[in-house]
């Protein structure tokens, strides 16, 4: 089971709670996660990454285990505690303001 | 017993404000999406339960909101906006060309009749359509694919479509605005579009015949009366007796004629309300004082309505989407402003209360009539 933690603003629009729990098959990576998650919450389709090209959008991080994985590759296998379950992958807005 | 829902969009989240027939004590219920900016909430005319939201932030860019209840509870719908074919080019600001890049929904417009059909206005200027209520939407290409769009620049806003207004005497005419490129018009129900600017003249264009490059703020039409359209332009107020094929001034008497919303009375399709604003570089109305301007005769010769609205020390904006009248008798009229208050008037404009203070700045304001 992998642990998935949105932003305030993703977690209304998706109205769930706290974390979310996704079943994702193989390695886990920040793409396989990222298509899990929105199959299980079609509403975030285009907000965490480009409807067509699937990038990262600009204003948004990825962070695991006290890592920046935002730059990595999107078929780079998470960390194993993230495949684990033992710590979850943070989907991040970036701060703004002053 | 009749009725009020006074929609507003803001730069932190939608506003839902009702109110019986005498228009005096509010409900006021929201945010809705709070900290996102709504720049546009907007009812059916079929179906009064069915509203469209746009929302938005920078980081997570898109999101389309529909309630059926009224604005009581929302789902939110498809938000992919994709252009049709190549995105092509347009101006920049410094002159290059820039690929068209969706960014955001500006307007909403329910279709007149059919509570499953919105067209949405978006920057880049486009205009998109749904028939199935938001759940996929598509681009009417030839808006975007005109010859002249390659030399559309944006406005200090965006490159926004931010006008939509449907004939409904013929549901085939379409007009829709755009900064800085100037009004269009459909004659056969979006495929194909023309530049209808013939009589604006704009400061920085050269050419007194320019086709395009106009920067319109806002047009509104009366329903009884299709072929006129009244027009805020960046500067000048305009009218037009021809659907669009030309344009007259009417500015007049106005102490300035620059500013965003231009309204038409409901009953009276010669009664028209604009606020005017100092300058473009001062974006606040002249002398601090806060005056919605009515000319009952299309134009040229204007009255200050100030009663109940601040008349020193007052440096806010009203924006373009930000003024709707109801259908009521007498008129209602109402605005919100940058700084949070939404006022309204039960008199057609002669008397002024603030239905709120102290929102998050307005970026629309919608109104239905409920029966």
């Amino acid at each position: 089971m992998i642990r998935v933690v949105l932003p305030a603003h993703l977690r209304k629009l998706a109205q769930v709670g706290g974390e979310v729990q996704l079943d994702v098959q193989g390695p886990p990576t920040q793409r396989s996660v990222l298509d899990a998650l929105e199959a299980s919450y079609p509403m975030l389709r285009g907000t965490i990454r480009d409807h067509v090209s699937q990038e990262r959008r600009a204003f948004i991080r990825f962070f695991a285990c006290e890592q920046d994985l935002s730059h990595d590759p999107p078929d780079t296998p998470l960390p194993e505690a993230v495949a684990k379950g033992t710590e979850p992958f943070l989907v991040v807005g970036a701060v703004a303001g002053g | 017993m009749s009725g009020v829902r006074v929609l507003v969009g803001t730069r932190k989240g939608a506003f839902v404000l009702t109110a019986d027939g005498k228009r005096k004590g509010w409900k006021v219920d929201g945010p809705h999406f709070g900290g996102w900016e709504v720049y546009h909430i907007k009812g059916s005319p079929a179906d009064p339960n069915r509203i469209y939201a746009s929302q938005t932030t920078g980081w997570h860019g898109q999101v389309i909101q529909r309630s059926n209840d009224g604005g009581q509870n929302w789902e939110p719908l498809d938000n992919k906006f994709l252009y049709e074919g190549e995105p092509g080019t347009h101006k920049w600001y410094d002159g290059t060309p820039r690929p068209f890049e969706f960014k955001r929904v500006w307007h909403l417009e329910p279709w007149p009749n059919d509570p499953d059909a919105v067209y949405a206005g978006v920057e880049d200027a486009a205009i998109f359509r749904s028939t199935d209520g938001g759940h996929s939407w598509n681009e009417l290409p030839g808006l975007r694919g005109h010859k002249s769009a390659p030399d559309w620049q944006p406005g200090a806003g965006g490159m926004c479509l931010h006008t939509i207004i449907i004939d409904p005497s013929n549901p085939q005419r379409i007009f829709v605005a755009i900064s800085a490129a100037g009004a269009f018009r459909s004659d056969d129900a979006g495929k194909t579009w023309r530049p209808i600017n013939r009589g604006l003249k704009s400061e920085g264009i050269p050419d007194p015949d320019a086709e395009v490059g106009h920067c319109v703020h806002r047009i509104a039409m009366h329903t009884s009366r299709p072929n006129v359209l009244f027009m805020q332009k960046h500067w000048d107020v305009m009218r037009s007796d021809d659907a669009g094929e030309s344009w007259q001034e009417v500015s007049g008497n106005l102490p300035s004629d620059f500013g965003f919303p231009i309204d038409v009375h409901p009953h009276e399709p010669n009664t028209i309300y604009v606020v005017p604003i100092k300058s473009d570089s001062e974006h606040y109305p002249p002398d601090g004082k806060l005056r919605v301007y009515r000319s009952r005769n299309g134009g040229n010769e204007w009255e200050a309505l100030t009663s109940g609205l601040p008349q020193s020390d007052c440096y806010l904006n009203v924006l373009r989407d930000a003024m709707a009248v109801d259908g009521l008798d007498p008129a209602g009229v109402y605005f919100g402003t940058s700084g949070g208050q939404v006022y309204a008037s039960a008199d057609a404009g002669d008397s002024w209360a603030p239905i709120v203070r102290d929102l998050p700045a307005v970026l629309s304001v919608e109104v239905q009539t409920l029966q």
